[in-house]
């Protein structure tokens, strides 16, 4: 009886500390059935009068359009350019050996730094981006005061920032894959190409699907890289349902219909989480037979 | 000689990357070193001075960024130390026994990291008015759990669960306790992971911003808001601004050259072992 119990005694500590953030995760559920905020401190009990307003409203609608595309649109870029420097740093040059030591950089600043900076490097009249791009007659790009413009510079940053982590995850599966598949193949005198389409991305892709999955996740719920870059703007363009709701919540003080938009988006990062990973279990299965 | 030139431009390629990648970086530093009066007329030219690394730490724009960078550290560390109490225990358990629902309770802790986090933080935001843990280390080291806990428990699992059981049998077979065998067999077996996993706990907690922006205003603020206060005001500081932001990443990026051997574990909770 002594030794079964050990495990769950050791365990409870942790439990007790993520219990106590999972108190306020359900008092957040609990409040959403009021009409809790700034204006009405005694609230009224709405029940799913907030989750109506919230899929009536064409502001939502919006919202989770520009998080897809945010969220779709830097995953697709990270991994493509990620699993790109990933098999050039594997063949392994003097100049690849000397850069990989520094891949990791972007990925170590804060993401608010990283759009700081890129804020800074982005101004339309003195930002240093336009003043390299002035010799090619491209000198006066509005960079983040379009709503095209203010999406694809956020989803720029994204990019910056997390490129290096798929990167690492390609390489780290790109260094484990077994030699002989590939010796074969050499000594069959198959093609790069070949090669590449039928070994080594099949083999890969379970390493890259873990990244592409933790990117893609993440993404959905960016709130930092916006927050700095755009704050939402220019109008509704780049207000993703993480801005939407601190808007709500905090700037607006319309706290229980905030939670509602967390709560909504909570339930479909568990969807794709739950779907991704399904996912992942039948690539890696296949990726098994390849070998 | 085809094969040499697709070298050539393999490098070419990679080059090009880095360049996009440490450009922001290199140019931060740049932008830091301009004097005010400069900051808009030239742009690689320029009398380099600290003084924007003076003003930043000076206090002198009414921003105490100093105070900003200590808080920083302390709830940081303080969430790093927390983690490491209750996440080592629960790792080692969860390795070395197959207990009822073990992995379901894992994957729980797990899934934090993938839930949005202001729906934690708008209530803890009503709560810690309430009970007075607004703008307090406390309060913010309790909240940071959420980041450092499942990622030290995540990683130093698979540490354990890469150690021998026969070792601990061993020493059991010579008279230690349970409890002595975790602490003078287990534990040291494990403590390059644990230096390595807390080194990147602390900088996932440093780099953390949603969190502070909302839980703290001014007492217990951290870095990574506190930069963004520097673009503010009428006039924009740019030179400050970039001045700020450079101190914000000189720890995570020590760091991170000191441990990068370990980081691809620690980044993919132990999805891709290597």
């Amino acid at each position: 009886m002594r030794l079964a119990l050990r495990p769950y005694l050791l365990i409870v500590p942790a439990l007790l500390l993520t219990c106590g953030i999972l108190y306020p995760f359900g008092l957040g559920l609990y409040y959403t059935l009021f009409d809790f905020s700034a204006s009405k401190p005694q609230p009224d009990m709405v029940r799913f009068e907030n989750y109506e307003t919230v899929f009536t409203q064409e502001a939502f609608w919006n919202s989770a359009w520009v998080t897809v595309l945010y969220a779709v649109g830097a995953a697709a870029v990270e991994t493509v350019l990620g699993v790109a420097v990933a098999l050039l740093l594997h063949r392994s040059s003097l100049v690849g050996r000397v850069l990989e030591k520094i891949l990791i950089l972007p990925l170590m600043i804060a993401p608010v730094i990283a759009a700081i900076i890129w804020k800074l490097m982005l101004q339309p009249s003195v930002g240093v981006v336009n003043y390299l791009l002035r010799p090619f007659g491209l000198g006066d790009v509005q960079w983040t005061d379009t709503p095209t413009g203010a999406l694809l510079s956020s989803i720029a940053v994204d990019v910056w920032v997390y490129t290096p982590f798929v990167a690492i995850l390609a390489l780290a599966g790109l260094r484990s894959l077994p030699t002989s598949p590939f010796e074969a193949a050499a000594v069959d005198g198959a093609g790069w190409w070949y090669t590449f389409r039928r070994l080594t991305l099949p083999m890969l892709w379970p390493y890259v699907l873990v990244a592409v999955i933790f990117r893609f996740m993440d993404s959905l719920k960016v709130f930092d890289i916006i927050y700095a870059l755009t704050e939402g703007g220019p109008g509704d363009s780049t207000v993703v349902l993480q801005i939407r709701a601190y808007l709500e919540a905090i700037r607006f003080q319309r706290y229980s219909f905030g939670i509602s938009y967390t709560i909504v988006l909570w339930a479909v990062v568990y969807l794709a989480a739950m779907v991704l990973v399904r996912h992942l279990g039948r690539i890696q299965r296949k990726a098994a037979e390849v070998r | 000689m085809r094969k040499r030139l697709l070298g050539w431009l393999a490098d070419a390629a990679l080059i090009l990357y880095f360049v996009f990648a440490l450009f922001p970086i290199a140019w931060m530093l740049i932008l830091s070193l301009k004097p005010t009066n400069q900051l808009f007329s030239t742009y690689f030219s320029f009398s380099p001075t600290l003084d924007g690394y003076r003003t930043v730490l000076g206090d002198s724009e009414g921003i105490p960024f100093v105070r900003f960078f200590v808080n920083s550290l302390v709830v940081s560390v303080g969430a790093v130390v927390l983690s490491l109490v209750v996440g080592l225990p629960a790792a080692y358990a969860s390795a070395r026994w197959r207990f009822k629902g073990s992995e379901n309770l894992m994957f729980t802790l797990l899934s934090f990291r993938f839930a949005p986090e202001l729906t934690v933080i708008i209530p803890l935001f009503v709560l810690y008015q309430e009970l007075g843990l607004f703008d307090t280390y406390v309060g913010m080291v309790w909240v940071l759990q959420l980041v450092t806990l499942p990622l030290i428990v995540w990683i130093m699992r698979s540490y354990f669960a890469d150690l021998t059981p026969e070792l601990e049998q061993a020493a059991l077979l010579d008279g230690y306790t349970r409890k002595q065998a975790f602490f003078k067999v287990a534990l040291p077996l494990v403590k390059p992971g644990i230096a390595a996993v807390s080194l990147l706990a602390f900088i996932f907690a440093w780099n953390n911003f949603v969190f502070p922006l909302i839980l703290t205003s001014s007492e217990a603020q951290t870095v990574t808001v506190g930069a963004l206060s520097f673009l503010g005001g009428d006039r924009p500081k740019y030179n400050l601004t970039a001045a700020a932001a450079l101190v914000s990443v000189v720890p995570p990026l020590l760091l991170a050259l000191l441990i990068q051997r370990y980081l691809v574990r620690g980044l993919s909770f132990g999805a891709v072992k290597s």
